[in-house]
């Protein structure tokens, strides 16, 4: 039997994949019970009251998926009264996702987190759409260092620091959320894009640009976690385009510790059981006793990364 | 309880899209693999489907949905599932159908299965129409697909002892949908449509008020077109009759995660933006919205 725990900090899950944010919620209990899953994140809250963004919200664009769906939210106290209670049905640790404009904002949302049954915080300080002219907390490791130093001082749960992929220095940033004591990272966020519709002349998403996500950004958020497992030593969950155990895997060996999966559960509602099951099954027949072991188990010693290809 | 004896069945390499889980008794919806029995078109611009499926699909009720992964072929790769609303339910027969019209890339897919292909189809969504035992008739009007949403519906209330009339609107006779239904459950039926003049607002006016004024319209339903839903809900408040509407918006999960399917309503305490996919896509037409 494969042990498929993994730990990230001071929390051990049964197992290493979990949702990403804003692509799960209760309704999908049900379908089936998530006592399966390795951890529950929840969309992400702000402690405002929004109402996210025009439609279309959503476009398909070759095998993956552009959103603009802004983050509309009933607010903290809706969240701890209404929500929190069906997640606590499961055993299942749950994480909640967290985000504010501004680095005080945000702590004082955190605080207010500060409820029993919940696992762990994730800060989610790269969404792309409603920061101001997209530039999110994690575009620089100046702000990113800013907001999750903020963000330490206001609570004393495991603290996960989620990033964006539109950063051109992944690197820094990642270090800067480590060094203001981060408990983990997750990498990444959607990317931004935009989709048109010739026909029409019109973009075909109502908020104009939008985050892309799905099996067409996968490789994209293999060499983020790639680069970020380089230089940190906390442990990197990795998050963008996985759908299945082998996507898992390859994460994995790139450097993830855990790995959450988002918009393939809109196309097959049970895909983060069949990574489960399938990371378990993959592990049996490469006769690997835990799943922790794939961890930054790629064989690249001795290769070279093209310095004229690589970004920092 | 382990990992491995909760997991969906496998699928073979190359079936991806089409991976499903044996219906799990406690859950109320299900990722079903079902098995095409018939896909024929039936005029023009619509085709048939009929499935076999077994589970909670075969609990369907009228005006629910499914979101089915759509094939991908050699011209689209239809990414996203796209949702369809039940047009019959037979849980003796195991069979679930659908009415489709061929509009893009998921549909175009839909169009190419063949008899013993199969579809996952993820579902019974969302919530259907509802028929109060003291209403004694009903009207329904739809246009063009709208008809096949409420096709199982009139037969829902033609089995309480409700009376049924229907208006039936199209761009043409030949595209008029599921009159024989209507017809087999004893409905009386008033065909409209726009190549004879009859779909205008005054004369289907005309028919709503008709209805109202003999006394054979406890509640108004429709869904298909916003100017039928329009007129239905001016003549519901002034008539004070209560009434349904089934509303489209594009989807993503179909389980209320992505907020993608978000339209507006007028309530009582304002506007408020509700999800199609789980607080519909059955709503009060008195608080329903166009665009
Ligand atoms: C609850 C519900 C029930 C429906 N029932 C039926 C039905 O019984 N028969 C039927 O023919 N159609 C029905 N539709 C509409 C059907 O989902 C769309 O026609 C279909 O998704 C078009 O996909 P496509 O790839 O062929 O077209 P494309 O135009 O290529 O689709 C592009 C995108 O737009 C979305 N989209 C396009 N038109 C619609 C629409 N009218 N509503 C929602 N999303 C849309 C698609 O899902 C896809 O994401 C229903 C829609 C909803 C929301
Ligand atoms: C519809 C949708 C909504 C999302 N909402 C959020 C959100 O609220 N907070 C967040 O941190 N990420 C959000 N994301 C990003 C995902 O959590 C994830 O980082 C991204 O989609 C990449 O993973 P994927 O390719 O597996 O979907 C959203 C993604 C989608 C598609
Ligand atoms: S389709 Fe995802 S919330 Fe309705």
């Amino acid at each position: 039997m494969v042990d498929l725990q993994v730990r990230i900090g001071s929390l051990t899950l049964k197992n290493p994949v979990m949702p990403a944010s804003g692509t799960f919620s209760e309704g999908l209990a049900r379908v089936f019970s998530f006592d399966d899953l390795g951890a529950l994140v929840t969309k992400t809250l702000t402690a405002e009251l929004r109402g996210g963004n025009p439609t279309p919200r959503v476009a398909e664009s070759g095998q993956g998926l552009l959103n603009s769906i802004g983050i509309p939210s009933k607010g903290i106290p809706y969240f701890i009264e209404h929500t929190l209670p069906e997640y606590r049905k499961s055993s299942t640790p749950l994480v909640v996702s967290v985000s504010a404009p501004t680095a005080e904002l945000f702590a004082g949302a955190v605080r207010q987190l500060d409820v029993p049954d919940i696992a762990a915080i994730e800060a989610n300080i790269s969404c792309p759409n409603i920061e101001e002219d997209g530039k999110a907390f994690a575009m620089r490791a100046s702000s990113t260092a800013a907001v999750v130093a903020e963000l330490r001082r206001a609570t004393a749960l495991p603290l996960w620091v989620k990033l964006t992929p539109n950063t051109g220095d992944i690197g820094a940033v990642a270090r800067a959320a480590e060094d203001r004591g981060a408990d983990a990272i997750v990498v990444a966020n959607t990317i931004l894009a935009m989709a048109i519709d010739a026909e029409t002349f019109k973009p075909r998403l109502g908020g104009i640009m939008g985050g892309f996500s799905g099996p067409a950004i996968k490789p994209i958020a293999l060499r983020l976690v790639y680069q970020c497992a380089k230089v940190v030593g906390i442990p990197v969950i990795g998050c963008g385009g996985i759908a299945t155990a082998e996507d898992a895997v390859e994460f994995m060996l790139a450097g993830a510790t855990a790995v959450q999966v988002g918009t393939a559960t809109f196309v097959r509602p049970t895909a983060m059981l069949d990574v489960v099951g399938d990371l378990a099954a993959f592990c049996d027949r490469k006769g690997i006793a835990k799943v922790s072991a794939l961890t930054g188990a790629l064989e690249d010693r001795g290769m070279q990364v093209d310095a004229l290809e690589a970004l920092p | 309880m382990s990992i491995l004896t909760s997991l969906p069945v496998q699928t073979e390499a190359g079936e991806q899209a089409v991976g499903a889980v044996p219906s799990l008794g406690a859950f109320e919806v299900a990722d079903t693999r079902s098995v095409v029995v018939v896909n024929r078109a039936i005029n023009d611009d619509y085709c048939h489907l009929v499935l076999e499926a077994d589970g909670p699909a075969l609990s369907a009720r009228a005006g629910q949905f499914f979101n089915l992964a759509c094939p991908n072929t050699a011209a689209d790769m239809p990414y996203l599932r796209r949702p369809m609303s039940v047009y019959r339910v037979s849980p003796a027969q195991r069979r679930v159908e659908f009415l489709y019209k061929v509009a893009g890339a998921g549909t175009r897919g839909l169009a190419t299965l063949q008899p013993g292909d199969t579809l996952a189809i993820l579902g019974p969504l969302g919530n259907g129409f509802t028929l109060d035992p003291r209403w004694k008739n009903i009207v329904v009007a739809g246009r063009g697909v709208g008809l096949a949403t409420l096709a199982p519906l009139a037969e829902a209330a033609a089995e309480a002892g409700i009376g049924v009339t229907a208006i039936l609107s199209a761009r043409a006779k030949s595209l008029v949908m599921s009159a024989e239904r209507f017809e087999r459950i004893g409905a009386r039926i008033a065909v409209v449509t726009d190549e004879d003049g009859t779909s205008d607002f005054a004369n289907v006016e005309r028919h709503l008020v008709t209805y109202v004024e003999a006394g054979q319209a406890d509640a108004f339903f429709t869904c298909g077109s916003n100017r039928l839903m329009l007129l239905m809900k001016r003549l519901a408040a002034r008539f004070n009759i209560a009434g349904q509407v089934a509303l489209e918006q594009q989807m993503a999960c179909g389980l209320g995660m992505c907020f993608c399917c978000v339209r507006n309503f007028e309530t009582t305490g304002g506007p408020e933006q509700r999800r199609v996919c789980v607080e519909g896509p059955v709503f009060d037409l008195a608080e329903a919205l166009t665009w």
